[in-house]
C-alpha cells in the first residue's frame, strides 16, 4: 500500500512502540500534525516551547530506559531544540527528534522558517539525517532508532522537508538494521577482565567509582552484587548516582567538586581505582596532573573507546557495555578461591571512616533562617526515598544530589554535562508522563526554573501533578558564591531582583501555590504538597541566601583540595 | 609527531564536514586532506594530514572511528608506506629563464603541461617535501601560482585498507 511520508513517519513511530511524542506543530510538519491527529497509539504532548518538548522527551528517556520522541518544526523550531539536545547528547540519552524542514526545492535559498538543521545539530547529535527521497524514509527512522539506543547512546536527529511527508511510495518497515560503518564493541576483552579481575583481588585500597555509564546500561544489579562481594567502598557521580544503593554502608557520597570528602581522598589515596562507566570530567576528578600524580592502578569499563585515556591515562582499559563485562568479572570472582584482602580493607576501611567523622556535610540546623539542606533531607524523609527528582542547575542541583539518598537507579534525573539551568520541570513533565502514579519532584531555584516556566501550562493540560521544591535564595546561587569565593564579594548581575510573585504565577497557570518562610513550616508544606496528589504544588522556600555549596574543589585545583565550611 | 590517516568513509552528503567539524571542534590540527570516492562508488577514501602527540593521536582515532559513516581509520605513518602528492606550478619562463626552466622541471621529474611564450606550466608528484624542494630551487619571483592536492597515502607491500 502506498503511504505518504507523514503517514509514514506515523507508522514508524507506532512500529517503535513510541507511546509518547512531545512537541510543537509549525508549517513545516503541519503534515505529520495532520497523521498524528488520524490516530490514537501515538500520544502527543503539546509543550509551551521546543526546548521543553526535547528535555520531557529526555526525562521520559532517562526514568524509563526508552527512546525519547520530540517533534518540532524548522527553523526556529530546531534552534529552539537545540539546547535540549546538546543537553541528551552530554548525557548520553538515546532520543530520536525528528524536525520538519523546508521542501527540497527550496533548500538553500533562504526559504521562510529555513536553518540549516543537519549543520547546526552536527556537533550535538550522535547522528543526523536529511531525507530527500521518501524511499529512504522508513529505513532512516530505523536507522535512528536503532543508533540512539545502541552503543554509547545518544539524540539522532531525522531532518524531513514537507514534500517528503506529501509524496508517497510502499511502505515497509524494516526489522532490523546493520551498518557496516557502525559495530560498536559491546563484549569486554576475556584478557582484560581476568586482568582486572586480579587488580581488584590483589588491592589493598581498593576504590570503585561509577558513573552514568551503569544507570544507562542498567547494570545497577550487577554493580551492587560485585561492590557487596568485594566489600569496597563505592562512589557514584552525580550522573550514576542511584546506581548503588545511597544508604548502602559501602557508599561514601558523590566524588568531585562538591563530592564528599571520604570520597575525594579515597579517590586520591586508593592503591586500584575501578571506574565503571564514568568518563574522568573534569567537574569529578579536579585538575588531572594532580589526580594523575597518585600512584594507583586504574581500571575503565566503558562502552565508547573514545572515553578511555581521554583526560587519564588508564592501565586497565576494557570496551563494552557495563552490565555485560560486570557479569564476566562476578563469575571469575565467585569462582575464584582468592578473596580480597580483609586486613588490608580493614585498614582501609578504618582511614575512610577517619575521614567520614570530618561531617562534611553538616550545616547550621539550628539556623532560624530555612536552610536549602534541609529542605533536601525532609523531602527525602516524606518521600522515603522513593521519588523521582529531577533538577535543574546549580547550588539545590548539588544540594539534591548531596543530600537526598538515591536507592534506585532513574530516580535522579539532571543535566550533568551540559549543565543546563531550565532542564528541572519539562524532564519532570517526562518523568510523569512514564510513572503517572510516582511522587515526582522537580528540586530548582528561582533562576532556574524561570528559564521554562511557560510548561507550567504543559502541567496543567495534562493534569501532571509535579511537586515543584524552588529554592529560593533570590541569587543566582551557585555564581554568587564562586563570586563570593573567587571575586571579592563582587556579585555582578546574580542577584535575582523582581521576582514574580510565585504562589500568584502558579495559580495563574491554575496550579497550587505555597510560599514557606520559617524552618518549622518546612515539613508541614511538603506533607500538605504530597497530599494533593492531583495537583502540581509549586512551594516556594524562602531560603538563607548565603548558604553555600560544600566541600567544594576550586576549579582547576586538584581533587584533595577542597574547601571544607568549618574552613571559612 | 606528523601522521597520515587513512579513512574509510560512506560516499554521503555531510561526511565531509562531520569529519572536518570534528578536527576544529577538538581543537585538532589539519595539514591537509584530500577525498575522492574508491573503487566501489559508496564509499570515499580520504587521506588526512595531522601533528599531534601519540595521545592526540589515539585520540583523534577513536573519535574518527566513533563517527557513524566511517568505516575504517589507518595511521598509516604506523608502518612503512608511500606517500605522494601532485602540484601544479605555473612559472615565469621568458628569455634565457626558459631553458633552465626546463632543465630543473626535467631534474625533479615534472612534466610542463602547458606553455606560452611567457610561462610554462608544470605538474610535479612526490613527497611534500620533494615539492617543497623544487619550490625552494627555484627563484621565487619566477612562481605565479602553485596549487597542491595535498598527500595521498597508501600502505607497503600487503597492507590494505578496504572493507
Amino acid at each position: 500500500m502506498q503511504l505518504t511520508g507523514a503517514e509514514i513517519t506515523i507508522r514508524c513511530l507506532q512500529e517503535e512502540g513510541v507511546e509518547y511524542v512531545f512537541g510543537y506543530p509549525g508549517g513545516a510538519v503541519l503534515n505529520i500534525y495532520d497523521e498524528l491527529f488520524k490516530q490514537d497509539k501515538v500520544k502527543h504532548v503539546l509543550v509551551r516551547h521546543e526546548q521543553g518538548a526535547v528535555h520531557a522527551a529526555d526525562g521520559y528517556s532517562r526514568s524509563s530506559h526508552k527512546v525519547g520522541v520530540a517533534l518540532v518544526t524548522s527553523g526556529p523550531g530546531v534552534t529552539n531544540a537545540v539546547t535540549g539536545i546538546a543537553t541528551a547528547y552530554m548525557d548520553s540519552i538515546p532520543m530520536v527528534v525528528i524536525t520538519g524542514q523546508v521542501p527540497t526545492h527550496a533548500i538553500g535559498q533562504d526559504a521562510f522558517q529555513e536553518c540549516d538543521t543537519v549543520g547546526i545539530t552536527r556537533p550535538c547529535v550522535k547522528h543526523n539525517f536529511l531525507v530527500k527521497d521518501v524511499h529512504e524514509l522508513a529505513t532512516t527512522i530505523k536507522k535512528a532508532f536503532y543508533l540512539a539506543a545502541t552503543g554509547r547512546p545518544g539524540p539522532v536527529l531525522v531532518d524531513i522537508p514537507k514534500d517528503v511527508t506529501q509524496a508517497s511510495c510502499e511502505f515497509a518497515y524494516p526489522k532490523t538494521i546493520s551498518l557496516r560503518s557502525y559495530n560498536p564493541v559491546t563484549k569486554g576483552h576475556a584478557g582484560q577482565i581476568k586482568k582486572a579481575v586480579q587488580l581488584l583481588l590483589d588491592a589493598k585500597r581498593p576504590m570503585i567509582y561509577t558513573g552514568g555509564g551503569v544507570i544507562l546500561n542498567n547494570a545497577s544489579a550487577q554493580l551492587t552484587r560485585l561492590v557487596r562481594l568485594l566489600g569496597f567502598p563505592c562512589t557514584n557521580t552525580l550522573m550514576g548516582l542511584g546506581a548503588f544503593p545511597g544508604t548502602d554502608p559501602q557508599f561514601t557520597g558523590m566524588p568531585g567538586m562538591h563530592g564528599t570528602y571520604e570520597t575525594n581522598m579515597a579517590m586520591q589515596h586508593c592503591d586500584v581505582l575501578f571506574a565503571v562507566g564514568a568518563r574522568f570530567d573534569d567537574r569529578v576528578i579536579g585538575d588531572p596532573k594532580h589526580f594523575y600524580r597518585a600512584d594507583r592502578k586504574i581500571i575503565h569499563i566503558d562502552i565508547d573507546p573514545s572515553s578511555i585515556s581521554k583526560r587519564v591515562k588508564v592501565d586497565v582499559p576494557i570496551v563494552g557495555y557495563v552490565a555485560d563485562v560486570l557479569d564476566e568479572m562476578l563469575k571469575l570472582i565467585e569462582s575464584s578461591p582468592q578473596r580480597p584482602d580483609s586486613a588490608a580493607l580493614k585498614s582501609w576501611w578504618a582511614q575512610i571512616k577517619e575521614w567520614q567523622r570530618k561531617d562534611c556535610l553538616k550545616y547550621d540546623r539550628a539556623s532560624k533562617l530555612i536552610k536549602p539542606q534541609f529542605v533536601i533531607e525532609k523531602l527525602y524523609e516524606l518521600t522515603k526515598g522513593d521519588a523521582f527528582i529531577t533538577s535543574d542547575v546549580g547550588q539545590h542541583q548539588m544540594w539534591a544530589a548531596q543530600y537526598y539518598k538515591f536507592d534506585k537507579p532513574r530516580r535522579w534525573i539532571n543535566s550533568g554535562g551540559l549543565g543546563t539551568m531550565g532542564f528541572g520541570l519539562p524532564a519532570a513533565m517526562g518523568v510523569q508522563m512514564v510513572n503517572p502514579d510516582a511522587t515526582v519532584a522537580c528540586v530548582t531555584g528561582e533562576a532556574s526554573i524561570q528559564m521554562c516556566i511557560q510548561e507550567l501550562s504543559t502541567c496543567k493540560q495534562y493534569h501532571l501533578p509535579i511537586k515543584i521544591v524552588n529554592l529560593n535564595n533570590r541569587y543566582m546561587g551557585m555564581v554568587r558564591q564562586w563570586q563570593e569565593f573567587f571575586y571579592g564579594n563582587r556579585y555582578a548581575e546574580s542577584y535575582m531582583d523582581a521576582l514574580p510573585d510565585f504562589v500568584k504565577l502558579a495559580e495563574a497557570y491554575g496550579h497550587v501555590g505555597m510560599k514557606i518562610e520559617k524552618p518549622g513550616d518546612v515539613e508541614g508544606a511538603l506533607r500538605e504538597a504530597f497530599a494533593q496528589k492531583e495537583r502540581l504544588v509549586f512551594l516556594d522556600f524562602i531560603t538563607d541566601q548565603t548558604e553555600n555549596v560544600f566541600p567544594m574543589v576550586p576549579g582547576g585545583k586538584g581533587l584533595t583540595e577542597m574547601i571544607l565550611a568549618e574552613e571559612l | 609527531m606528523r601522521h597520515i590517516l587513512s579513512i574509510l568513509v560512506e560516499n554521503e552528503a555531510g561526511a565531509l564536514s562531520r569529519i572536518s567539524g570534528l578536527f576544529s571542534a577538538r581543537g585538532y590540527n589539519i595539514e591537509s586532506l584530500t577525498v575522492a570516492p574508491t573503487e566501489d562508488a559508496t564509499m570515499s577514501r580520504m587521506t588526512i594530514v595531522t601533528v599531534g602527540s601519540d595521545d592526540v593521536i589515539e585520540q583523534i582515532t577513536k573519535q574518527l572511528n566513533k563517527l557513524v559513516e566511517v568505516v575504517k581509520v589507518v595511521d598509516l605513518t604506523e608502518g612503512n608506506h608511500i606517500e605522494r602528492e601532485l602540484m601544479l606550478v605555473k612559472v615565469r619562463a621568458a628569455g634565457k629563464d626558459r631553458d633552465e626552466m626546463k632543465r630543473l622541471a626535467d631534474i625533479f621529474r615534472g612534466r610542463i603541461l602547458d606553455v606560452t611564450d611567457k610561462s610554462y606550466t608544470i605538474e610535479l608528484t612526490g613527497t611534500g617535501s620533494k615539492l617543497d624542494a623544487f619550490l625552494t630551487a627555484i627563484e621565487p619571483g619566477v612562481i605565479l601560482e602553485t596549487v597542491r592536492t595535498g598527500a595521498s597515502g597508501i600502505g607497503r607491500g600487503e597492507r590494505i585498507l578496504r572493507v
